[in-house]
């Protein structure tokens, strides 16, 4: 495959104006599957979590899950939509052994949610207000292996295995409105945008959300207009890729980039984007063209015959409306304001993804500062070391914890950071590890006492300048004495104890 | 008389991966534009004021609860499967080499 030829990301703002779309699917987190009973869980054995609805066997009728329908509405409201007083079923017939029945169950030309927006955040503070077109119900399709071929890919595969599991599972499909306007900020605001989508459905508990297990998939469309002169009519549309396979916040942003930097490069040579799918391809940082759009995506969309009509109660839609959390943008800002962080200290938590981690270790007991400096810190550093996401070393009620052996006294910073590395090591919760590796700061004083009296006798220029008023001397006896102590003492108890004994004697 | 051309049909027949001769395509044309004009005549009628009708049953609203049942056995499943590899549906080649 030839490498692409990319144009400087400034130059290509200069010359196009990128024009933006997105395709969100969120996997609803009901119990059940969209239209069978089956239970919601994929990744086990294969083809344990179906019923003859998922395989669409004869005879077998899908039954819609009312759940999975306020979920539905519920994400509706909170990305601004009207919800439908009256929406339905549509199949989408394709060919394609990810789905037994050859077609899926969709919504077509009457969503449950439509005409909304969404407040993002860009990483500097600024709101960009994206436009929501649509939110409709539909199901997930199985998992295909690609077997044979040199790469695992489709292309060149001898056969494919299914695996059903993921078929049918609860999906709310999200589509932006054209988003223009993005400009330079154009990668930031993809996945800004997908963050928020994210945080929102977290906030409302109707997904995992997880990007890398496939929960929330983004569908980037991105197209380039030419710029024309001021008091010109601006140039029709360009024509648009979608590329797929973009399963984390930071490849949105990088998918976004390479497409406006390698179609930019296309029509500068005076070439044509052709409009089809591409792949990202997280390895090289780069998309490679898939399947062409052509007949095939005809999909003689029609009502589902097997299904009514949704039509949600005015009641239903005003209870699931006064049960809304806060807005992630909103929650932010007051969040901030509570936790008395500087415009810094909130950004590089944010920026971190480490929001839902000191909210939950704040909620556990922690003081906001702590946590911050905890989460950002130490846990961050290790987290970096080995590759892994900091949520997944230490839970904040581990944190927390550890922070309260701190404050009071057990523990100093030093020794809490061994402790850290204990509890991520498994060896269990931050006092277990204390018990364990007998790591508690020595708190009787007078164990402390004896050693001072001992360095103070050592060091008796040093006790005379203390004596002299010259505090900042006392270092040199505190030193004496956390080495003596192995550093197991608290540096502040034992500079207390210093001034105290060096005045005694 | 009815729109319908004889490569609308080949296109659907495409679609739906249904083999036709040019004389069962020629047929089919014709049968399919008196069907179309048949329905135009119900349009005729239908004013704006009648709400197109999704279910001949007027029923809405109908729900399961959000509660796990009985699932097939792997071998239930993949009874019916002309291939499998004891886990999985076994399909041919999707697509051909890369272009």
């Amino acid at each position: 495959m030839a490498t692409a030829k990319l144009m400087d990301f400034d130059k290509a703002l200069e010359l196009f104006e990128p024009v933006l779309g997105f395709e969100v699917h969120v996997e609803l987190s009901t119990k059940t599957k969209m239209f069978s009973d089956a239970p919601n869980f994929f990744g086990g054995e294969p083809n344990t979590n179906i019923t003859p609805v998922d395989l669409g066997l004869p005879g077998s009728l899908p039954v819609v899950n009312g759940e999975a329908v306020r979920y539905s509405i519920s994400l509706g409201l909170a990305l601004g939509c009207s919800i439908a007083p009256s929406s339905r079923f549509a199949r989408k017939n394709y060919f394609y052994p990810d789905l037994a029945k050859n077609y899926q169950i969709s919504q077509f030309d009457e969503p449950i949610a439509f005409g909304g927006s969404v407040d993002v955040e860009l990483p500097d503070g600024r709101m960009f207000t994206v436009p929501i077109e649509r939110a409709h119900m539909e199901e997930d399709a199985g998992k295909l292996t690609h077997v044979g071929g040199a790469t695992g890919r489709i292309q060149g595969a001898e056969y494919s295995l299914v695996d059903y599991n993921r078929a049918g599972v609860p999906l709310v499909e999200i589509v932006t409105d054209i988003i223009y306007g993005a400009e330079a900020d154009a990668p930031e605001l993809a996945k800004a945008y997908v963050a928020t989508i994210r945080d929102i459905v977290v906030a409302l508990g109707i997904s995992e959300a997880r990007m890398e297990r496939g929960n929330l998939r983004c569908d980037a469309n991105i197209s380039l207009r030419p710029r024309t002169a001021p008091g010109e009519p601006p140039a029709p549309l360009g024509t648009r890729t979608e590329t797929k396979n973009v399963n984390s916040l930071r490849s949105v942003e990088r998918a976004i980039r390479y497409e406006i930097q390698r179609q930019a490069q296309i029509l500068a040579d005076g070439g044509t984007i052709t409009q089809e799918t591409r792949h990202w391809h997280e390895d090289t940082g780069t998309t490679s063209a898939g399947r062409p759009k052509s007949d095939a995506d005809d999909y003689r969309y029609f009502p589902e015959p097997d299904l009514l009509p949704v039509v949600p109660s005015a009641e239903l839609i005003e209870e699931l409306r006064a049960a809304l959390p806060e807005p992630p943008a909103a929650r932010r800002r007051r969040l901030k304001q509570e936790w008395g962080f500087t415009d810094l200290e909130f950004q590089d938590v944010q920026n971190a993804g480490l929001l839902v981690e000191v909210t939950s270790t704040v909620e556990a007991g922690a003081s906001p500062q702590a946590a911050r400096k905890w989460w950002s810190g130490e846990i961050s550093r290790i987290a970096n070391a080995r590759s892994a996401e900091p949520s997944s070393l230490v839970s904040p009620s581990d944190v927390a914890a550890l922070v309260a052996l701190i404050d009071n006294g057990a523990l100093n910073d030093r020794l809490a950071r061994q402790v850290l590395e204990g509890v991520i090591d498994g060896e269990g919760t931050p006092q277990e590890v204390v018990d364990a590796r007998g790591l508690a700061v020595v708190s009787d004083d007078g164990a402390l006492i004896a050693a001072i009296d001992e360095a103070l006798a050592a060091q008796p220029d040093v006790l005379a300048k203390i004596k002299d008023g010259k505090v900042q001397a006392a270092g040199a006896v505190i030193g004496a004495v956390m080495k003596a102590m192995k550093g197991q003492a608290d540096a502040a108890r034992v500079r207390e104890l210093v001034l105290e004994r060096a005045a005694a004697s | 008389m009815s729109e319908i051309t004889q490569e609308q049909v080949a296109h659907l027949a495409n679609l739906a991966r249904i083999a036709l001769t040019p004389h069962e395509i020629e047929s089919l044309t014709n049968e399919l534009g008196s069907i179309v004009d048949n329905v135009a005549k119900v349009s005729e009628v239908a004013t704006a004021d009648v709400p197109a009708t999704s279910h001949p049953i007027p029923l809405q609203n109908v729900y399961r609860d959000d509660v796990p049942g009985t699932t097939l056995t792997t071998e239930q499943a993949l009874a019916g499967a002309p291939d499998h590899d004891g886990s999985r549906f076994r399909v041919t080649a999707i697509l051909g080499e890369e272009q």
